[in-house]
């Protein structure tokens, strides 16, 4: 029968897919497991390194840093954070179009906006709708510092020749491996939250001295910024993918039952039909 | 002696020490300093260098790159791109890239952009193969 033929086959196929879904979903899982861990062991030495750019920046009104001073300039920089790889469900969708979305309300706003991409998806996403000054791509299987060093002294020294006046990065924050969740930073000019007006309780020694930390370590505070929104993409990523390929293997796992019921249903038509007639046959024979 | 300094030393990659010592040696912006409990409030930044503390008598060295080190109430945090132990360092790596270090140094002007690279990347190596001795000798 070419019908019982033909489900026999999709179903086969169904479970070759399957198969392949239940895999990636493993792998996504192990990596995921230790995206998670690189995330968790970057934010003590984020969150330290804030809290010393704060003390620092409290009190430094005077000839502050470039990296600190608001230009009117109207032109900016946006960072747009997805993976380079896709079958993870709506994970590099949902950021273009914020990123869209982003754009166009603040269209007013900038007179001028340009791209930086990391990420192929992204990069592949926007290329043809804005302008993208560079993309990096192919960063996320050999993540380390030295790479969001890169890419910071990169926005920095455009920063710093003015060729934009404010940047921002939108990536995916891990939530956890269900939700990611989108988020929007500044990241250039830098701006030290608001400034408590209470005095310091304890007086400070500084060496060399205040401002010459604080120039050394404003553009660590990008690296460790850009570093973090690179981790927490690369896990919201794996977490996403594994979702996605958890509900694909559910899915298929559906689908294989089903086809399974449609070719019994067929077969035991066939075996009626050939019943039928057979003691037809053999009626007529004894009549 | 009752009293002890709290160091907390991470890395972006992880947090490398945390741990109760009696004292602490670093190399500063301005040069080498030492802390010892009862210490002032200090802030100030590392040079590729050598940390190391005392903790129960024994000394620990370990190799430094850039960072930050501060002392509040007797807690000291380091905050550094890289930190090395003394019995984590490969010294034959270390000497093999002093040597090319060296090499890629003769052929370079000061003025040169990759002269500073290379002369970060000679310090380092220097320091790495410093505190392997130092830790040997011990």
């Amino acid at each position: 029968m070419a019908n019982l033929k033909s489900i026999k086959k999709r179903i086969v196929s169904v479970k070759n897919t399957r198969q392949i879904t239940a895999a990636m979903k493993m792998v996504s899982a192990a990596k995921l497991r230790r995206a998670q861990e690189n995330v968790v062991a970057a934010r003590p030495y984020a969150g330290k390194l804030a809290e010393v750019l704060e003390r620092l920046a409290q009190s430094q009104e005077s000839d502050a840093s470039p990296l600190m001073v608001k230009r009117d300039g109207g032109r900016a920089l946006l960072l747009v954070v997805t993976s380079d790889r896709g079958l993870c469900g709506g994970f590099n969708a949902n950021l273009s179009k914020a990123a869209e979305r982003f754009i166009k309300e603040r269209a007013g706003e900038f007179k001028e906006l340009s791209l930086m991409t990391i990420g192929r998806k992204g990069y592949e996403f926007l290329r043809n709708r804005h302008t993208v000054r560079k993309h990096h791509g192919n960063i996320f299987s050999t993540l380390s510092y030295q790479t969001a060093a890169l890419i910071a002294a990169e926005v920095i020294e455009g920063y710093l020749a003015e060729e934009y006046d404010e940047v921002y990065v939108i990536y995916n924050a891990f939530k956890s491996v269900m939700t990611q969740d989108i988020t929007l930073e500044q990241l250039l000019p830098v701006a030290p939250k608001a400034d408590d007006l209470e005095e310091q309780a304890t007086q400070y020694i500084y060496e060399p001295t205040k401002a010459a930390l604080l120039d050394e370590l404003l553009p660590k505070h990008i690296e460790v910024q850009i570093f973090k929104s690179l981790l927490e993409s690369l896990a919201s990523e794996h977490g996403a993918r594994m979702t996605a390929m958890d509900s694909a293997s559910k899915n298929a796992t559906e689908m294989i039952g089903k086809l399974t019921l449609i070719y019994n249903r067929a077969r035991q038509a066939a075996i009626t039909t050939e019943l039928m007639e057979i003691i037809s046959g053999s009626e007529s024979i004894k009549g | 002696m009752a009293e002890k300094l709290k160091v907390e030393l991470v890395t972006p990659y992880k947090k490398v020490l945390s741990e109760e010592v009696d004292e602490i040696t670093a190399t500063g912006a301005l040069g080498e300093f030492g802390v010892l409990p009862g210490h002032a409030p200090f802030l100030t930044s590392l040079k590729i260098g050598e940390l190391a503390y005392k903790k129960d008598g024994v000394m620990v060295h370990m190799a430094l790159n850039w960072g930050y080190f501060e002392v509040e109430n007797d807690t000291v945090t380091v905050l550094v791109e890289t930190a090395e132990r003394a019995d984590e360092i490969d010294l034959e790596r270390a000497k093999a890239a002093m040597g090319r270090a060296e090499q890629e140094l003769k052929s370079l002007t000061p003025e040169d952009k990759n002269f500073r690279i290379q002369e970060a990347a000679l310090e380092r190596a220097l320091i790495r193969v410093q505190v392997v001795s130092k830790a040997a000798r011990r």
